[in-house]
C-alpha cells in the first residue's frame, strides 16, 4: 500500500507520520507542496505542523499551495485523504471539509492526552477497531471546531461525526471538552467518508515508550482496509 | 490604487479574544465597554486605476482568501 504525506513549510509532525505509516507496512513517500502531482498513492496525509506559519487562518495558505489542486482531484475521485490538526484544518479551508478550526475557547495551546469516542464505524478509518474509546494526543491552539447550525445538522443526518472529545468511559459531555468545540467534535468525515480531518495525532501513540499505543490500532486497521 | 478592506467575525461567533480585551479594558477602568470584536485589516495596493474594477478584484481576494465566510464577513472601505 502506498502513502504520501504532503510537507508544507512549518508542517512539523511530517516525520512522526512518515515513521508511523512505515512500522504499519505503508510504502511511503514524501510530497514536497510545490510539485504538481502526486505519485500514484492509496492514501494522501496532510501532517500536522503549523504551515505557512499560521498566517492569515490555520491552513489557509497550504489550502491554496500549488499540490492541493492535485490533493482535491484525489479526494473527489473517492482516495484516502487524511489530515491530521494542522492538516485538519487544511482540509476545512480547501471546503474538502465542511467547518472552520478556531481558536480554542480559552485561549491557550493545548497539549496533553485525551479520550476521543469513535461516532462511527462504516468507514476504513474506524472499521475494525474494536474500542469505543482511544487515548490519543492533541498539541494545538485552534482545534476549536464550529460550523453553521444547518451544517451541523447536515453532519449529523449523515454521519459524519468521526470522534468526538470524552472521558475514558465515553463520556462526550461538556466536561470533556477541552478547546470548545461544537458537540465536542475531535474530527469529521465528508459525506462519502473517504476524507478524515482530526485534531489527534494517531502517529504520536504508536510506542509503549512514547505515551501510549491507542495510535497503532488506528494505523493497523487503516492498512488492513486501504 | 489602494484599496482597504475589514474582515470581522460573523454576528454571533465566539471571539475569545474581543472577550479577553473587553474584560482587560473594564478591570483598567473603562468599565462602560460592553463588548470588543477583533477583526483583521488589509491596505492592498492594486496595479488598476479604474477603481470598479479594483474593488471587484478584491471582492473575489475577500471570497477566495481573505475570509473564511464560515465565520467572517468582509467589508471593502
Amino acid at each position: 500500500m502506498k502513502s504520501s504525506v504532503i510537507i508544507f513549510p512549518g508542517s512539523n509532525c511530517d516525520r512522526d507520520m512518515d515513521v508511523a505509516l512505515k512500522k504499519f507496512g505503508f510504502e511511503n513517500q514524501m510530497v514536497w507542496h510545490n510539485d504538481a502531482n502526486i505519485p500514484k498513492s492509496d492514501l494522501i496525509v496532510l501532517p500536522g505542523g503549523f504551515s505557512y506559519g499560521d498566517y492569515l487562518r490555520c491552513g489557509s495558505i497550504a489550502g491554496k499551495s500549488r499540490i492541493i489542486k492535485s490533493v482535491v482531484n484525489f479526494a473527489n475521485s473517492g482516495g484516502l485523504v487524511l489530515g491530521i490538526c494542522n492538516g485538519f484544518q487544511i482540509l476545512t479551508e480547501t471546503g474538502l471539509l465542511p467547518g472552520i478550526l478556531q481558536q480554542n475557547k480559552y485561549l491557550n495551546f493545548i497539549c496533553k492526552n485525551v479520550f476521543v469516542k469513535i461516532k462511527n464505524k462504516e468507514n476504513k478509518y474506524f472499521k475494525n477497531i474494536n474500542k469505543e474509546v482511544l487515548e490519543l494526543h492533541i498539541a494545538h491552539n485552534e482545534g476549536n471546531y464550529f460550523c453553521s447550525k444547518e451544517e451541523l445538522k447536515s453532519i449529523e443526518d449523515n454521519g459524519q461525526i468521526a470522534v468526538t472529545y470524552c472521558d475514558d468511559k465515553g463520556n462526550d459531555d461538556e466536561y470533556n471538552n477541552p478547546n470548545g468545540a461544537i458537540k465536542n467534535i475531535a474530527g469529521i468525515f465528508n459525506k462519502e467518508k473517504n476524507i478524515l480531518g482530526m485534531m489527534p495525532h494517531p502517529e504520536r501513540m504508536i510506542d509503549p515508550f512514547l505515551s501510549g499505543e491507542d495510535g497503532s490500532l488506528f494505523f493497523e486497521n487503516l492498512i488492513g482496509n486501504v | 490604487m489602494k484599496v482597504k478592506v475589514i474582515v470581522t467575525l460573523k454576528n454571533g461567533v465566539l471571539d475569545p479574544q474581543g472577550k479577553a480585551i473587553q474584560q482587560t479594558l473594564n478591570g483598567m477602568t473603562f468599565e462602560n465597554v460592553s463588548e470588543v470584536r477583533q477583526g483583521k485589516f488589509f491596505d492592498i495596493e492594486v496595479n488598476e486605476s479604474d477603481e470598479n474594477k479594483a474593488k471587484s478584484q478584491v471582492e473575489e481576494m475577500c471570497k477566495k482568501l481573505l475570509a473564511n465566510l464560515v465565520i467572517e464577513d468582509y467589508k471593502i472601505l
